[in-house]
């Protein structure tokens, strides 16, 4: 009795918690389908904004900036990253420590403060303001991310493997590609996905570094803040959340299956 | 090549992009553009960050992120270890948990105006329930730690989470065995040997909360300046580079010196005994 009792307000707090994550999505997505452009008052179903969302050049190109911008970001962070990782593994205590400390300050630094060094940067040596400039941050800030990810699995790596390789005829390029390469996959992988995941969210260090007509989602949506935000960004924003949603069920779904053929 | 060279280009890009940026932000805050035209030594705009007006800023900054991250780790800790006790699905759960963070994080603050508005979706579903208050927190510093609350929170019951998940079950079993009943088996045992969690949760929800100006800009209406507000004004509005420069120095300042400390506690708990 005492743990059922126990268990009800256990799953009662659990659903507060995701009542109050969750309300604030649920209202953007009902209000995507919302007649008028009141943002409180339901007035009945449509898919216009759906429709308008496709139309709506500013939408688009903010799109096509945030894609592109975090696909390159997270694969030259990956690039960079994982030969730091190897290459940091590698070191001495001491210039280990130094570069260790050293990638980790953009991470431990406010994002406020990194956007505007930056910003310094990119108008001291010159450089007008654009997708480059974007592209450079957010690469900076992706980095840290990666090494992080990749360090832990070249721990776990027997050093002798590379050895192995060599000694069996492989030249060190090859032992990298095929042998040390495959075997930190996993830590590349998610290393890369968080980078991309941080770039196509950010927004304080795309605001001080992007230049005029070169704007991601994030930017264009705070410039909407005084006007309002449109629908037609709630109506994508819900279309880009189901498909993560959906996404992310389906990984899980076939995670399971596999563990339970795996144990059977 | 030795493989160590294989972090050189990386050495460049943090060269570049990181260390000349900050210092060039150290350069700003102690200079200034003198009549002739030349950039001169100058503390004035240091000591300006000093004045009661922008202390006060950087107190209340400090004080509303300090209030975001207790509200964060008192509801966080329970359904983190609600979470971890879960037998089946609990990877679904935290996924689900997660999973608000992939929605653009201004939209999901800007999605709370329409919920807190006076005449908003909250105080209609009052009002519909017949009770005769209303909710009135838009644009003050309620509603600004309200936002942090919602936004941190992920990072507060993650790292928790992940710890109580992976603690040995052998040792609460021992405790109950050697007669500790539930609270002291969490006090004495659960908590401390989470805590390592508990810090890097503090550290993840005070940092962003300090220095954010997305949030007080959103929720707080113009009533409500936080240190980030102030600074980014600095720059883009009053084109004012030395005392932006000297404010985020300040806050760098602040960072670290609270990363300091919070690192130093999880260091001491990683002997025995210590703090509990």
């Amino acid at each position: 009795m005492v743990s059922k009792i126990n268990q009800f307000i256990q799953r009662f707090y659990l659903a507060i918690i995701f009542i109050f994550l969750y309300a604030p999505i649920a209202v953007l997505i009902i209000f995507s389908f919302n007649e008028s452009r009141s943002r409180a008052r339901f007035d009945g179903f449509t898919l216009k904004w759906y429709i308008n969302m496709f139309k709506d050049p500013q939408i688009m190109d903010a799109l096509y900036y945030t894609l592109i911008i975090a696909i390159l970001s997270s694969l030259i962070a990956t690039i960079i990253g994982t030969a730091a990782a190897i290459g940091i593994s590698h070191m001495k205590k001491l210039e280990r420590s130094t570069l260790m400390n050293l990638a980790y300050l953009p991470m431990l630094n406010a994002d406020i403060v990194t956007g505007i060094s930056l910003m310094l940067l990119f108008i001291f040596i010159g450089l007008s303001f654009g997708m480059t400039t974007m592209l450079l941050a957010h690469i900076t800030f992706n980095i840290p991310y990666v090494i992080l990810a990749v360090l832990p699995k070249i721990k776990q790596l027997d050093q002798h493997v590379y050895e192995a390789a060599l000694d069996l005829g492989a030249t060190p390029f090859d032992a990298y590609r095929k042998v040390i390469i495959p075997e930190i996959m996993p830590g590349i992988i998610s290393g890369a996905l968080i980078a991309f995941t941080m770039s196509f969210d950010d927004f304080v260090i795309s605001f001080f570094t992007a230049g005029n007509g070169v704007s991601n989602l994030s930017i264009v949506i705070y410039s909407m803040a005084k006007r309002g935000v449109k629908p037609e960004i709630n109506a994508l924003s819900s279309i880009m959340f189901i498909s993560v949603l959906t996404l992310l069920l389906i990984v899980n779904k076939l995670s399971s299956s596999n563990e339970k053929a795996q144990r059977n | 090549m030795k493989r160590k060279q294989l972090a050189y280009p990386f050495v460049i890009w943090v060269a570049l992009f990181t260390v000349i940026p900050l210092c060039l932000i150290f350069y700003y805050a102690f200079v200034e553009l003198n009549s002739t035209g030349d950039y001169t030594f100058t503390l004035a705009y240091l000591k300006k960050c000093f004045d009661p007006l922008y202390v006060k800023v950087f107190a209340k900054s400090i004080w509303l992120a300090l209030i975001s991250t207790v509200f964060c780790l008192v509801i966080g800790y329970p359904a983190a270890y609600i979470l971890s006790r879960l037998q089946t699905q609990s990877n679904i759960w935290i996924m689900l948990i997660v999973l608000p963070m992939w929605m653009n994080f201004l939209l999901r603050t800007y999605s709370w105006l329409s919920l807190l508005e006076k005449n908003g979706i909250l105080n209609n579903f009052i009002g519909m329930l017949g009770f005769n208050f209303r909710i009135n927190i838009l644009y003050t510093e309620y509603a600004v730690v309200l936002g942090m609350v919602y936004n941190f929170l992920p990072f507060m019951i993650l790292p928790i989470y992940t710890v109580l998940k992976k603690m040995d079950q052998h040792i609460i079993e021992a405790a109950h065995d050697l007669g500790a009943n539930k609270i002291v088996v969490f006090r004495k045992v659960i908590f401390p040997l989470s805590l390592s969690g508990v810090i890097s949760g503090i550290a993840m929800v005070f940092m962003p909360a300090v220095t954010t100006f997305v949030v007080p800009s959103i929720l707080g209406g113009n009533q409500v300046r936080l240190i980030g507000n102030v600074i980014e004004q600095q720059f883009l509005q009053a084109d004012n580079w030395y005392f932006g420069s000297s404010l985020s120095i300040v806050l760098m300042v602040i960072i670290l010196l609270s990363m300091g400390i919070i690192t130093k506690y999880e260091k001491e708990e990683g002997g025995v005994g210590g703090l509990w």
